[in-house]
C-alpha cells in the first residue's frame, strides 16, 4: 500500500503521472518533464516534497548532539534560522544519509532527511541520541512544498501579509523563518533561487492552489532529478551510500575536519585522507549523441570507473552525468553505452544554475 | 485514453506497423508507449540496408527517464529511416503515428503481418 501526501488529490487534478517513489505515490511529471524543467530555470515551478522526513531535535543538548551526529559542524549555525547541508555517517565514514539541518533555537534544531531512508535514519538517530539529553520528534503532520525558479520568491512573498512579506523578502540564502503556520526556508534542490515551505498538512492544498493561481507550474520528481543533476547536487542512494565516504562522493566540502570536534565517522575519514582517496567524483558531458545513465562503465587512462547519475540535460541539450573514477588528471574519458565507447569531457559540476550553463562546462 | 488508429497493426511491445501502398511496412511506437516513456531525447535507428528479424531489438528510443528497445515487428530489409528524428526526437511525442515514424522495411514474409494485433486486440492488451 503506497503512502499519499496531503497533495495527492491536487496532483491527480493537475493530470499527474504518478509513480512509486520509496513507498510514496508521487508525481513523476504532469505532461512534459522537460517543459517543467525549463519552467524552473526560467520562471517558477513547485514540487510536492511532503514525503521527506522532518525530525525535530529538542532539548538542552540539541546542539551538542548534532555536533556529534553530523559530519558538518553545527557550530557554523549561530543565527537562528540558519541552515546547513551535511552528511550523517556511520563509524566507517559511509554515508547513512545527507540532510539539511536548521537552527531554530538552542533547544530546537530541525533535520530534513530523505524519504527512502526514513526507517534506517530514524533508527540511527534515535540510537545515537540515547547518550544525550534530547528528544527526537518526527513531524509527520507537516507537508512541504518547494517553490523554485527566478520568479519563485516573489510568487510566495505576494501570498504573505505585509509584515511577513517584508521579512520573507529579506531572508538570506540558506536561512529560514516561521511566518504564521508556514516555516519558510530559502533553500532548494534545483540550482535556482526559491523557498521550501513546511506547513500543516491541512493547509497544504490551499497554498498549492494559490501558487497555481499565481502561475507557478506544478513539477514532478522527473524534473527535480534533472534540475539537481545540472545543479551538481548529489542524490542519496545513487551518488553516495553507506559503502562510500563523502571524500569519494564530491562532498569533501561538507566536512568539518580541522578542529578537535569528535563526530561519528571522523576517524575513518582522517585515515582515508592520510592514505589518499583513490577515487575522484567528477562531472561528465557526452560529446556524441546519446544519453548517459547511472551504472555505465567509464574508461579512463588510469582505469575504469562508473557513472552514478546520468540523464539528458535540458539546459545543455547534451547528456551529462556524475561519475566515480580513478584518481589522475585526465580531461576526457569514454563511457560504455550499449557496448559502444563514446567520448566524454570530464568537468567540475555544477553544469547549470540560475537559468544558464555554468562557465567551463561546454 | 491513448490514441489507437484502427488502420494500423500492433505488437505487445507497443510498436505499430503500417502497410504502405508499395508493400513495405512502416514502423513506429504507439501513443501509449510515447506517453509512458515521457519526453524523448534520443533515437538510435537501424541503418538503411540492415536486415532485421522479427522479434529482435533493432532500434533504441531514450526518454529523459529511460532507454527502451524497439523490437522488429516483422522481418525484412530496412529501406528508409526517419532522419528528422535525429534533430527532433520529440516528434515521436508530438505525433507518434505520422511525423514520429521510425523506419520502413521491405518485407521478407508478408504472412508475418497476420500474426500482429489489430487495434481492438491492442487496446484490450493495454487494459490487462
Amino acid at each position: 500500500m503506497l503512502q499519499h501526501t496531503p497533495l495527492y488529490d491536487a496532483h491527480i487534478a493537475a493530470g499527474a503521472r504518478m509513480v512509486d517513489f520509496g513507498g510514496w505515490e508521487m508525481p513523476i511529471n504532469y505532461g512534459s518533464q522537460i517543459e517543467e524543467h525549463h519552467k524552473v530555470r526560467q520562471a517558477a515551478g513547485m514540487f510536492d516534497v511532503s514525503h521527506m522526513t522532518v525530525v525535530d531535535i529538542l532539548g538542552n543538548q540539541a546542539r551538542h548532539f548534532l555536533s556529534y551526529l553530523l559530519a558538518n559542524d553545527v557550530a557554523k549555525l549561530q543565527t537562528p534560522g540558519r541552515a546547513l547541508y551535511t552528511c550523517m555517517l556511520n563509524e566507517a565514514g559511509g554515508v547513512i544519509d545527507d540532510l539539511i539541518t536548521y537552527f531554530i533555537e538552542e533547544t530546537h534544531f530541525r533535520l530534513v532527511v530523505n524519504a527512502a531512508t526514513h526507517d534506517k535514519d530514524m533508527a540511527w538517530i534515535t540510537s545515537q541520541a540515547r547518550a544525550f539529553d534530547v528528544e527526537v520528534k518526527e513531524r509527520p503532520e507537516l507537508a512541504m512544498v518547494a517553490v523554485q525558479g527566478p520568479e519563485a520568491r516573489a510568487k510566495v512573498i505576494a501570498l504573505l501579509d505585509d509584515a511577513d512579506a517584508q521579512a520573507a523578502a529579506e531572508l538570506k540564502p540558506f536561512s529560514a523563518a516561521q511566518f504564521g503556520d508556514k516555516f519558510v526556508a530559502r533553500t532548494g534542490y534545483t540550482g535556482e533561487d526559491g523557498f521550501e515551505i513546511s506547513l500543516p498538512a491541512d493547509s497544504a492544498t490551499a497554498l498549492w492552489d494559490q501558487l497555481l493561481e499565481a502561475g507557478v507550474s506544478p513539477c514532478g520528481l522527473g524534473a527535480r532529478d534533472t534540475l539537481r543533476l545540472e545543479a551538481g547536487m548529489n542524490l542519496y542512494g545513487q551518488d553516495m551510500d553507506e559503502t562510500v565516504t563523502p571524500l569519494e562522493s564530491g562532498l569533501g566540502w561538507t566536512l568539518a575536519l580541522k578542529d578537535d570536534r569528535a563526530f561519528v565517522g571522523k576517524d575513518a575519514l582522517l585515515k582515508q585522507k592520510e592514505e589518499g582517496v583513490a577515487n575522484r567524483f567528477v562531472g561528465l558531458v557526452l560529446k556524441d549523441r546519446g544519453v548517459l545513465r547511472p551504472g555505465q562503465r567509464v574508461v579512463t587512462e588510469a582505469g575504469e570507473g562508473i557513472t552514478t547519475s546520468g540523464s539528458f540535460s535540458p539546459t545543455l541539450q547534451k547528456a551529462i552525468a556524475f561519475a566515480r573514477i580513478p584518481g589522475g588528471a585526465a580531461e576526457s574519458c569514454q563511457v560504455d553505452i550499449r557496448g559502444k565507447l563514446l567520448g566524454c569531457a570530464i568537468v567540475r559540476p555544477p553544469f547549470a544554475r540560475n537559468g544558464t550553463v555554468c562557465e567551463g562546462i561546454i | 485514453m491513448s490514441n489507437i488508429p484502427s488502420h494500423l497493426q500492433y505488437t505487445e511491445s507497443h510498436e505499430w506497423v503500417s502497410s504502405e501502398d508499395n508493400g513495405n511496412a512502416r514502423i513506429g511506437i504507439t501513443d501509449h508507449a510515447q506517453e509512458a516513456l515521457g519526453d524523448l531525447v534520443f533515437v538510435e535507428l537501424p541503418v538503411v540496408g540492415d536486415e532485421i528479424s522479427q522479434g529482435d531489438p533493432c532500434a533504441v528510443v531514450e526518454s529523459v527517464k529511460a532507454a527502451s528497445d524497439i523490437y522488429a515487428p516483422v522481418s525484412g530489409k530496412v529501406v528508409a529511416v526517419n532522419e528528422d528524428l535525429e534533430g527532433e526526437p520529440a516528434l515521436i511525442n508530438a505525433d507518434p503515428y505520422d511525423d514520429g515514424w521510425l523506419f520502413e522495411v521491405e518485407l521478407i514474409d508478408s504472412e508475418e503481418l497476420d500474426g500482429l494485433k489489430d487495434a481492438e486486440a491492442y487496446e484490450e492488451s493495454l487494459e490487462d
